[in-house]
């Protein structure tokens, strides 16, 4: 039996930084409201490079940290809610730039879940045999989506990309998956294509479409959805809570994981957050977050951990991992 | 039901639903309970922010058993709202 291990992290954030202090000349807000309601202070917004740009520098990073050759890969998985374009997918434009020549690429749609969405897949894959070496990178850039004139939603978002390399080995890092859906018809997150108009309609949508969220609702979602995932992915594994080292949740809110840790019973400091410098950057949060932690030395052969995401769609997941690197 | 019973009845639910809502505004508020009182106002006398009234409306959907709608939550000013609405829709 084939299990997928995770051998490589990389990371790629624009390197402009815009502070809590820069928004609030843009909008009328202040460092203070930001960070008591979100923990955010900080975040990276591009000043050129689009989703596919970020996306392959994390995935050469990627790459050069798990020692593998673009060539071996043979898929590419990636996850964005900001492609660059409706076609071709942001995973070819990737496979392209790389020379990962053997490799079939194909985006995912899952807004902040994408990550797990797509480990998910990768794992699936690689258990079934069909793939060994899979790319997993989730890259956004929100700023191209958000209305930098809406307070409530411009100041939460950030660009950047992560991802990682899996492999097939004997070891169960990848321990179980959880994925589900909600389909939000209520619209209590949502981020509109092209509009709907053509020669021969009577009244052809106009206007231009911005990312649009009703904070309160997905918050609630958000909250509940944690805690029925972190139950969920450790059911059956013999892990409980307690066995798990660190829990990387989707960087949205540090407020909801104060609210989830206590709900829970658990120290909150079990969950890694960095969103005080990054904001949230959607599916991308996870994977930064992870090889951020890798970078710092946080992790150990052997520590058991969980990714925990949700978002539009509504999607959630949760994936408990081995860490099987040194 | 004898109208004496009935209004003794409703009066005794009335101060069970306050006391479940108080005690979920000491936990979720982290405010002393003596500083809970019908007339207070959530959000300027309990000073809850607006995440803050979520998760208050949250611990009050979860243990009434019921489901608060989002216009519903706006109504919600002082604690007395809250028994109110409880007592009407559980």
């Amino acid at each position: 039996m084939n299990y997928a291990n995770i051998i490589g992290t990389g990371t790629y954030v624009p390197e402009k930084i815009v502070d809590n202090h820069m928004l609030s000349r843009l909008v009328e807000t202040s460092d203070e409201w930001i960070r008591t309601r979100t923990g955010i202070k900080e975040r990276r917004i591009t000043t050129g490079e689009n989703t596919s740009d970020l996306a392959f520098k994390a995935s050469q990073a990627a790459l050069e940290n798990a020692g593998m050759y673009p060539e071996d890969l043979d898929m590419i998985i990636l996850s964005t809610l900001t492609p660059d374009y409706f076609t071709p997918a942001t995973a070819c434009l990737v496979q392209r730039r790389l020379g990962a020549e053997n490799a079939a690429a194909f985006d995912v749609s899952a807004a902040c879940s994408g990550f797990l969405y797509g480990l998910d897949i990768a794992d699936s894959f690689i258990k079934s045999g069909k793939a060994k070496n899979i790319l997993l990178v989730s890259s956004e850039v929100m700023s191209k989506v958000i209305d930098w004139q809406e307070r409530n939603t411009c100041v939460l978002f950030g660009d950047g990309a992560g991802a990682v390399v899996l492999k097939a080995s004997p070891y169960h890092g990848i321990i179980n998956t959880v994925t589900g859906s909600k389909g939000d018809i209520e619209g209590n997150l949502v981020s509109k294509s092209r509009n709907l108009a053509n020669p021969f309609m009577e009244n052809p949508e106009s206007g231009e479409n911005y990312l649009s969220m009703n904070g309160k609702e997905i918050f609630k979602f958000a909250t509940r959805i944690m805690r029925k995932a972190l139950r969920d992915v450790t059911a059956g594994t013999g892990v409980d809570l307690s066995g798990v080292k660190y829990i990387v949740p989707h960087q949205a809110n540090d407020r909801m994981f104060e609210y989830v840790a206590g709900k829970m019973k658990f120290d909150k400091e079990k969950f890694y957050v960095n969103l005080e410098r990054f904001g949230n950057t959607s599916s991308a949060s996870i994977p930064i977050a992870l090889d951020e932690m890798a970078k710092k030395d946080l992790l150990s052969k052997g520590d058991k951990l969980i990714f925990v995401g949700f978002g539009g769609g509504l999607t959630w997941g949760a994936a408990l991992v081995e860490w099987q690197l040194d | 039901m004898a109208t004496g019973l009935k209004v003794k009845y409703t009066k005794e639910k009335k101060t069970m639903i306050f006391e479940k809502i108080k005690e979920i505004l000491v936990d979720e508020l982290g405010v002393e309970a003596e500083e809970v009182l019908m007339e207070s106002k959530i959000k300027d006398d309990l000073d809850a922010d607006s995440l803050d009234i979520v998760q208050v409306v949250m611990a009050v959907e979860e243990a009434f058993e019921i489901e608060v709608e989002e216009e519903e939550t706006e109504k919600l000013i002082t604690v007395r709202d809250v028994v109110r609405y409880v007592e009407e829709n559980k």
